[in-house]
């Protein structure tokens, strides 16, 4: 199903001028992990890279145990407005300094892959839409969690409107900041998946992800990509950039 | 002369309870060791695990063997849960534990009195420390999958007072499992025969 190679490539298919080539960063510290391990186990790099390769597989698998876990139906909590953590963190890859400005008026939200409208949307579009609001829990994978209150538009009414083939296996996120990330098509039209332009009933802010970030509550957090400047649907796996690193792809709640 | 050499041995742990026992070593030695790297991303209290003590490298590499072993804990787990309760191994190891029984043979430990010589019945001691290591481990499980699985699992979260409340729940299990653990392996190297007994099943007949 997965192909650690494929990312850059899958987005270059789909759209070339927004989606620049995606280095695939092997880290110092992944490296790290193999020597730590490699000590731990007194064995050789080959069979450090075989439990690499052990490794990644359950972690495949543990995709589809999750993919099989997921109600479509099931509500993630909500909480009263008193419980909203202040001030939500802000998280990123990046230190907050980086944060990424984008401008409104110039924005365009662009659609690629299996969708029959791709034609690229404004702000003032996309805040005529359907909006709804919910005050739930983000989880980090780090283990911390924070309350907040995001408002948008939910995103199978989004989908719907666009056309996205909803048959497809994947949906996938390129952002201003380059980050991308990819979700489930079950994921992406549960109704509480919500492309939030607002946070605390206040336009998004950058540092939370300004123009919009999509909030899913039966994810954890680094699943929810901020500044998404496209969005396409595909059958073939897209990644991530913490997934392609080693993080569990499917991370649901 | 063979009947005499068997009839002075005695099998007092099971194959199943044997095999279950060491892949319970490897699978709780993975799940706390990359369990503390996980621990260090966002640690719950004022301090952190030293790195070196930890396993996985960096966050995503831990999560990694966490959620691997896990499945070699539960399995594991379920297996020895099942053949201890429905074998009667449960029963006629680990049963009765009565308090009094177990506050005297603690206070005999500590003056360095008990005695441990015939290896296929455990003292009081012990069924309260091993029945403890095994409830500690079903509640490390389920508050694992809670935090794994706020949403699907909620009502399981709600239980340990949702999900920052099941971090809480499962950090303290885990401490109490290290800490029957250190015992426990300290125990071995003071009566260091019942080691080979885990392994072979068999002890010498208490003469």
């Amino acid at each position: 199903m997965k192909d650690d190679g494929r990312m850059g490539r899958s987005f270059d298919k789909l759209r070339g001028p927004v989606v620049e080539s995606v280095e695939r960063r092997l880290f110092l510290r992944q490296a790290l992990s193999l020597g730590a391990l490699s000590m731990l186990a007194g064995c050789d790099l080959t069979d450090a890279d075989k439990t690499q390769r052990m490794l990644r597989a359950m972690s495949g698998w543990n995709d589809r145990v999750q993919g099989w876990l997921f109600d479509p139906a099931r509500l993630a909590p909500e909480y009263p407005e008193s419980a909203i953590t202040t001030p939500f963190p802000f998280n990123a890859y990046y230190d907050e300094s980086e944060v990424p400005t984008v401008d409104a008026t110039d924005y365009r939200l662009e659609l690629a892959g299996l969708i029959r409208d791709r034609r690229p949307w404004t702000l003032p579009e996309l805040y005529a839409l359907p909006q709804a609001s919910q005050i739930t829990r983000h989880v980090c994978v780090e283990g911390w969690s924070a309350i907040g209150k995001w408002s948008g538009t939910p995103f199978r009414t989004f989908l719907a409107r666009v056309g996205a083939d909803t048959t497809a296996k994947y949906v996938g996120f390129k952002c201003e900041d380059d980050y991308y990330t990819s979700i489930d098509m079950a994921t992406a039209l549960h109704p509480q998946t919500l492309l939030a332009f607002r946070y605390a009933d206040q336009i998004l802010p950058a540092r939370y992800g300004f123009p919009m970030k999509l909030r899913i509550p039966t994810k954890l957090g680094f699943k929810n990509p901020k500044h998404i400047r496209a969005i396409f649907v595909s059958n073939d796996y897209p990644g991530g950039y913490w997934e392609d690193q080693g993080y569990n792809w499917f991370s649901g709640s | 002369m063979v009947a005499t050499r068997q009839a002075q041995w005695l099998v007092v742990h099971p194959l199943v309870v044997r095999i279950t026992h060491w892949l319970n070593v490897a699978a709780v030695l993975v799940m706390v060791t990359s369990g503390w790297r996980i621990y260090d991303a966002s640690p719950l209290f004022h301090f952190r695990i030293p790195a070196a003590l930890t396993l996985g490298g960096w966050l995503a590499g831990a999560l990694q063997w966490h959620f691997a072993a896990m499945w070699l804990l539960g399995v594991n787990g379920l297996v020895y849960l099942g053949y201890g309760i429905f074998s009667g191994h449960f029963r006629r190891k680990l049963l009765p534990v009565r308090p009094g029984d177990v506050f005297a043979d603690l206070r005999a430990a500590l003056r360095g009195r008990l005695v441990h010589d015939d290896l296929s019945v455990y003292n009081a001691a012990q069924r309260a420390a091993y029945l403890a290591l095994v409830l500690c481990l079903v509640v490390l499980v389920v508050s694992g999958l809670a935090i794994w699985k706020p949403v699907q699992l909620q009502a399981l979260a709600a239980l340990m007072g949702g999900y920052e409340g099941a971090r809480i729940v499962h950090f303290t299990a885990m401490a109490f499992v290290v800490a029957i653990v250190v015992v426990h392996v300290v125990m071995v190297v003071l009566v260091p025969r019942t080691l080979p007994t885990m392994v072979t099943g068999r002890t010498r007949r208490p003469r």
